[in-house]
């Protein structure tokens, strides 16, 4: 039997595009998913800032130590919840009528990773202006940065929820008990709200392995304006390091799966 | 268009053995021809479409797919075919346009392409008014009539439908058909598909295979199989059930008789030919004092043909079934 036509070059890319473009639709469609997604921030911005916004509170600024924190908080819990949305699409079958297309499979973890990017720089954006009538003064070019390792960022921990939705598909409460299990922990060890410096030297040795610690660190340098320093580095090598396994790894258990 | 050598699919047990869902499939569909896939639950019916989608890779043997191998090709044979699983293949948060014109820029469509064969299904399916609707807004039927268009927006010369009326109430059931005819009769493509419901494969289906444990027992036209296997039933009805097991004794040891069962005041003879039968049955009974009140002599359906070839019957089965994906909730898939 012969083919019935000749078969087509594919891009990769164009794939990507084609996916996140499927997935930001939604968000496009409907922004009130993104308000509600900005209602916990407001809160520990409206609610927990002015506890640390004391003569007490870290240099040089209060605003400017804590903004970055609730930025990484934001990417962190905004993304890592966003498996459960595939985890739905597993089960219903659209993710399945996905599988039965051309498109390249990496770009169908890809595409929906990257998706993540837009609407958090977005949310970042709006508590960045909302923080500015608190006192809060970002440095443009550095506060440019500062959101772009966010969405690098949340592509990382975007992927490692959508591999771990991927990985535990046929159990999906494991996936919410592992999403409980880590977030707190990881928030804490991360001196994102709450200094670490004095605290017991356990955690702060356990803060050093923590890559969000490395990241909220980046934001807040960044936010002020010191752009090359030590600490953006290892944000930035923290952010790709964690993007990159969150990418490799879905990928992996997503052609575990299918092939 | 679907060529299968000895194709084979296993899943690991939980006990650490080895459940052979599929076990050597030989299958041959010409193109244009309109396929059943029928069985009972388990029988390895969606894990044989799943391989011939290329969702599944086969653990032993080879199948070719509008020319390619699902293997070693898959990517091409997706790009060749049309696919609407048992669940819903729409996102839930996704329009039904969107869904469409996405699904054309999959295949190559430019933007402005993908929303004109967008439009033609919608309009091809009735679809038109909830083109802006969210899926997750729409009916049972309205979403299976979704899955259909997102399945026919390359213009698939192969189309795959996986038991794509189960949980549809039977107007939906008959509306999606009549679409599905309908499309076929217009562009000629070919089709195979599994189901439940026996109706439809008469209705559908130029050929049945029936699938047991893993394996082809019957492959043929509706009618040919029905002929084949079954015969003609002849049911009598007599004033009590003491009537009934006299006649049931009398007609077992009968020529023209196969078999014969009593049920309450009914007695039922499977016959070679009705039309010829029943007034020699009536004339013996009467002939040994045994009075019929009333007689019918049933066309076999795939029912017949169904229990006789697997010892099921597919309406028992299918009453119990809610798809195949049991049997591989338990299994672990083999690596390929």
């Amino acid at each position: 039997m012969t083919p019935d036509t000749a078969p087509r070059r594919r891009s990769v890319t164009g794939d990507v595009l084609i996916v996140m473009g499927r997935e930001l639709r939604p968000v496009v469609s409907d922004p009130f998913s993104l308000v509600v997604g900005l209602v916990q921030p407001v809160f520990f911005l409206v609610l927990f800032g002015p506890l640390v916004a004391t003569d007490a509170a870290p240099e040089p600024s209060p605003w400017a130590w804590f903004v970055p924190g609730i930025l990484v908080m934001i990417s962190l819990f905004g993304t890592a919840s966003t498996g459960s949305n595939l985890q739905y699409e597993l089960h219903s079958g659209s993710h399945e009528r996905l599988l039965v297309t051309p498109l390249t499979r990496s770009s169908l973890f890809v595409g929906r990773a990257l998706k993540e990017f837009v609407p958090l720089v977005a949310q970042a954006v709006v508590v960045v202006l909302a923080a500015v009538p608190f006192g809060f003064r970002p440095h443009v070019g550095g506060a440019v940065l500062g959101l772009l390792l966010l969405g690098v960022l949340g592509v990382g921990i975007g992927s490692l929820s959508y591999a771990l939705a991927i990985a535990v598909r046929e159990q999906d409460w494991v996936f919410w008990t592992v999403h409980q299990t880590v977030l707190f922990p990881l928030m804490i060890l991360s001196g994102m709200l709450l200094p670490l410096d004095d605290g017991p030297r356990w955690m702060r040795v356990l803060a050093q392995f923590n890559p969000l610690t490395h990241v909220v660190e980046a934001e807040r340098d960044l936010f002020a304006g010191h752009i090359a320093t030590q600490d953006t580095a290892l944000g930035l090598l923290a952010a790709t390091a964690t993007a990159l396994l969150g990418l490799f790894l879905g990928i992996r258990a997503l052609r575990a799966g299918t092939s | 268009m679907i060529s299968t050598d000895g194709l084979s699919r296993s899943f690991r047990t939980p006990d650490g053995g080895e459940f052979p869902a599929v076990r050597d499939i030989d299958l041959s569909v010409a193109r244009g021809e309109s396929v059943a896939v029928l069985g009972p639950n388990g029988a390895g019916k969606s894990t044989l479409m799943r391989m011939l989608s290329t969702l599944l890779p086969p653990t032993r043997g080879s199948a070719r797919v509008a020319g390619f191998d699902v293997s070693s090709q898959s990517r091409f044979v997706r790009e060749h075919i049309g696919y609407v699983g048992q669940g819903s293949g729409a996102g839930h948060h996704q329009r039904a346009v969107d869904e469409l014109v996405t699904q054309g820029r999959i295949h190559g469509l430019s933007r402005a392409a993908a929303r004109g064969r967008a439009a033609e299904l919608l309009s091809l399916l009735q679809l038109e008014p909830l083109a802006r609707r969210k899926t997750q807004a729409m009916s049972g039927g309205q979403r299976r009539r979704l899955d259909l268009a997102l399945g026919l927006v390359n213009l698939p010369p192969l189309l795959f439908l996986d038991e794509p009326t189960t949980g549809l109430d039977p107007q939906s059931r008959g509306h999606l058909w009549d679409h599905v005819v309908r499309i076929r009769q217009k562009t000629g493509m070919t089709i195979v598909f599994t189901t439940h419901y026996l109706e439809e494969a008469d209705h559908a289906a130029d050929r049945v295979v029936v699938v047991d444990r893993g394996r082809i027992v019957a492959d043929g036209p509706p009618e040919l199989l029905k002929q084949r296997s079954a015969g003609h039933t002849v049911t009598l009805a007599v004033p009590d059930p003491v009537a009934a097991r006299r006649l049931q004794a009398l007609l077992a040891t009968a020529d023209r008789v196969r078999a014969a069962t009593a049920h309450g005041t009914a007695v039922t003879a499977k016959v070679d030919d009705g039309r010829t039968a029943l007034p020699a049955l009536i004339t013996a009974a009467r002939d040994h004092g045994i009075d019929v009140v009333a007689a019918e002599t049933r066309t076999p359906t795939l029912d017949d043909v169904f229990l006789e070839l697997t010892g099921w019957s597919l309406r028992e089965a299918g009453a119990f079934s809610t798809g195949e994906a049991g049997q591989s909730s338990g299994a672990q898939e083999d690596s390929a």
